[in-house]
């Protein structure tokens, strides 16, 4: 069980992300934080953001519409 | 997070286009380097410093917008320019470009502005516009600093990236 989960479904570019961001700061460090989106976008774009935060991208799924990260914070 | 590293990586963008159209790309691209952990800095400046007024009330053109096509009755729509000449028809546009936006899940201008002001993006103000314009600065949202060209050129010597939009 991840300690947050973001329900950014419906959301396009660049809110999945913003919302992310904002999230993380209420996950404590190592902690993760669980996003559902179903921006096809936001597939590339969380692979991005914790390559440039130092953040790890721990899971990438998709199930059926909606695709699912977990992020784990640095 | 790498929020205030030593190493923190740096954008400025100069905003030139007030259009709804063209509202969008600064502030996707500010409000997401900011939260990506990048000290970002927007110069507005012409028409772009209408993004700063308290009320917007943003339209788009059909005019100059030659590859503008609207989605319509299952398909797309151009909107050539001799139809900029129709009475109405920016209105027009811009309020099915709205609901467009409304129902992709796309973030309005107010929003992205709110958000990129929340995340510290630094604003300037360009001081000759509002001379230029006769805008005051008591119809500016309050935050962004007045300054010209030379204020934006010291952001930028020291920015890793600088962007024209």
């Amino acid at each position: 069980m991840a300690d947050k989960t973001l329900d950014a479904k419906g959301l396009n570019c660049p809110l999945p992300i913003l919302k992310t961001k904002k999230m993380l700061n209420d996950v404590p460090q190592g902690g993760t934080l669980e996003v559902l989106a179903t921006d096809p976008g936001s597939v590339a774009d969380m692979a991005s953001f914790c390559r440039t935060t130092g953040n790890e991208l721990v899971e990438s799924t998709k199930d059926g519409d909606t695709f699912r990260f977990i992020i784990k914070r640095a | 997070m790498t929020d205030g590293a030593a190493n923190q990586k740096s954008m400025t963008i100069i905003v030139t286009k007030g259009t709804l159209d063209w509202a969008y790309p600064p502030f996707i691209l500010a409000t997401t380097a900011a939260a990506m952990g990048v000290n970002t800095t927007m110069f507005f400046t012409f028409y772009g410093l209408g993004l700063l007024l308290k009320k917007m009330d943003l339209k788009i053109s059909t005019l100059g917008n030659p590859a503008m096509k609207m989605p319509m009755m299952g398909m797309h729509m151009s909107m050539p320019n001799w139809m900029s000449t129709i009475p109405g028809i920016d209105s027009m546009a811009s309020s099915m470009m709205k609901n467009m936006i409304k129902k992709k899940g796309v973030a309005s201008i107010e929003e992205l502005r709110e958000m990129a002001i929340e995340a510290d993006v630094k604003m300037i103000a360009c001081q000759m516009t509002l001379d230029l314009f006769e805008i005051k600065k008591e119809d500016l949202i309050d935050g962004p600093i007045l300054g010209g060209a030379a204020t934006w050129v010291d952001n930028a010597v020291r920015s890793d990236i600088n962007l024209y939009i």
